[in-house]
């Protein structure tokens, strides 16, 4: 069952839209905002309260990067990948990381704190090496500049 | 030297506030605009020589007269904030430090085209770009700059934003228009184009960030100022960034027309220490690789596309001499092959199979023959065999690489290594 609290916010976006499918992608957004990530009987209820089948919102759901079809931890760290960031070397920081946090791309650490995924361009090419955890963006990456980043995140 | 565009920033980083905006002149050219008629608006944009910032250069004031005449309403005004290019950073700097300013060029636009409803599509990543529009909308709609009867003119528009939830091709216009509707963002099939057909079915127009930003400086100031803003014949002001190597990498606004070299020594203050440049993509991913014989040529849309490329997003990306640019290349068609909607068998197919070939070069796998393929790949993925401009995009890096940068790739398959990691 959506929560009173998650209508609630879909109701709210609805009033933008002329047509109430359109909503989709907004309510994928909030469903995950509330509960990390997008179950199957998660997806089936946004679909009956938006009036589609659960088949057409899974193929909106898998579409977009930033829609998890599976669990994460508390955390996402989103490690840019893209040209800048390469040239700056991003690869050091995602080695440091993996070793660190002993999970690859996609894999979430034992204690469910963080999700490693790798992110196209967050456009902050002038801070590169950059990378976003949760909604915050951390430029001018270092490893060391990296644990204090974490720490922050329990 | 005049910066409409970026005059306004605070320096340390807070948002210009609907106060500040309006001691500076913020929402007089909404005033004027809401004086003038619709036509009349269209005419000065189109006079002003505006041309889009977001990478295909269209004539702002000719899009907006597509809307056909006497055209049923609702219409739409669509904001593209979903800056998702790679190596362009210069949209967000205007949503977070100058929102107003973004407001304001979408209220007069939406008057222009008859829309009173109007939306921001925001990439997903962008969360202080979000939260600095939403509270920049409600001071708006406080001092009646939005909402009914807009400054007392009997005009009513309503913005909504929307923010994405991540994925390139929603850039592309009308993908975008599907991804608004909540649908996949495969792009449409054109004709009909989104100024007839577009959002839900209605007359829609797809505007750029720093192009409706541009928009109320016009309409207050007039189209002769922009023009006389600029170097060359591209009117106004540009945002031109670079990343990479430099020594301050960085965004700054310049008339458009300024050279490439100025922008990179100058501006960005040359080459770190111990590398040399080597090559540039000057306005993005999906921009063909200039070298150093380009360094005096004019940032602007006449002047890159004569030196065989393109200005694109006008942010530059700096290729050094210690970075192998069979590696940058890898990253680059991985990041289209990543990216394309899977729609048409050219792009996803065409990229996927690139990718394989540049990660084999870079393994030391390669074999001859190898680039003859590659280069087939880009005619294949060339303009007219695609549903959109992803894969010819995605072509443009990879066919000047090949040309400027021949000798690495060779070297990588004789020597059956990458030489830069030797």
């Amino acid at each position: 069952m959506l929560s009173a609290a998650e209508r609630e916010e879909i109701e709210q976006v609805l009033k933008h839209y002329p047509v109430r499918d359109s909503v989709a992608i907004d309510a994928l957004k909030i469903v995950q905002r509330h509960r990390g990530w997008i179950s199957d009987e998660t997806l089936k209820e946004v679909a009956d309260f938006i009036g589609m089948t659960p088949a057409d919102l899974d193929g909106v759901a898998t579409f977009y990067n930033l829609l998890f079809r599976k669990p994460v931890g508390r955390h996402v760290i989103a490690l840019c990948d893209s040209v800048s960031c390469w040239i700056m070397g991003y690869e050091g920081i995602r080695e440091y990381l993996s070793s660190k946090l002993g999970v690859g791309y996609g894999q979430t650490t034992a204690d469910g704190r963080f999700t490693l995924l790798p992110i196209v361009c967050l456009g902050a090419c002038d801070r590169a090496p950059v990378l976003m955890v949760d909604g915050d963006t951390y430029g001018g990456l270092t490893p060391a500049g990296l644990d204090g980043i974490l720490e922050r995140y329990r | 030297m005049e910066k409409p565009l970026t005059g306004r920033m605070r320096a340390g980083g807070q948002p210009v506030s609907i106060r500040e905006y309006e001691r500076a002149d913020g929402y007089q050219g909404l005033r004027k605009a809401l004086a003038m008629s619709p036509a009349e608006v269209i005419e000065e944009v189109r006079d002003s020589g505006l041309r889009g910032r977001g990478g295909a250069g269209f004539g702002t004031g000719l899009k907006w007269s597509l809307v056909p005449a006497g055209a049923p309403k609702p219409r739409y005004l669509v904001c593209n904030a979903d800056e998702m290019e790679p190596g362009t950073f210069k949209d967000r700097l205007l949503m977070e430090a100058d929102p107003h300013q973004l407001l304001e060029g979408m209220a007069i636009a939406s008057y222009a085209i008859g829309a009173e409803i109007s939306y921001i599509f925001l990439r997903a990543e962008y969360t202080l770009a979000a939260a600095r529009l939403e509270a920049a909308l409600h001071e708006a709609r406080q001092a009646r700059c939005l909402g009914e009867d807009i400054l007392g003119s009997g005009f009513n528009l309503e913005i909504h934003l929307h923010t994405s939830a991540g994925r390139y091709i929603c850039g592309e216009e009308t993908a975008l228009l599907n991804a608004l509707e909540g649908k996949r963002a495969n792009p449409r099939a054109k004709p009909p184009f989104p100024p007839v057909v577009g959002l839900w079915g209605k007359p829609t127009i797809v505007n750029n960030v720093e192009t409706l930003c541009c928009v109320p400086h016009i309409v207050r100031n007039g189209s002769g100022w922009f023009r006389r803003l600029s170097r060359s014949q591209d009117s106004g002001t540009k945002l031109f960034g670079a990343s990479g190597k430099v020594k301050r990498p960085g965004l700054w606004e310049l008339p458009m027309g300024t050279p490439i070299r100025e922008i990179v020594e100058e501006h960005a203050g040359g080459m770190r220490e111990g590398v040399r440049l080597r090559g540039l993509l000057p306005g993005g991913a999906s921009t063909d690789f200039l070298v150093e014989q380009h360094l005096d040529v004019p940032m602007d849309f006449a002047g890159v596309q004569a030196a065989g490329s393109r200005l694109g997003t006008g942010t530059m990306i700096i290729l050094d001499d210690r970075t192998c640019p069979v590696g940058m290349t890898l990253n680059l068609e991985h990041f289209f092959a990543q990216e394309s909607c899977g729609w048409c068998t050219p792009c996803w197919s065409g990229l996927s199979w690139t990718e394989q070939i540049l990660a084999a070069l870079e393994r030391g796998e390669g074999q001859p023959g190898d680039l003859e393929k590659l280069e087939w790949q880009t005619r294949f993925l060339a303009p007219g065999n695609t549903f959109c401009a992803l894969a010819p995009g995605a072509a443009e890096p990879l066919q000047s690489a090949l040309r400027y940068f021949r000798e690495d790739f060779e070297a990588h398959i004789r020597e059956k290594a990458c030489p830069y990691r030797h």
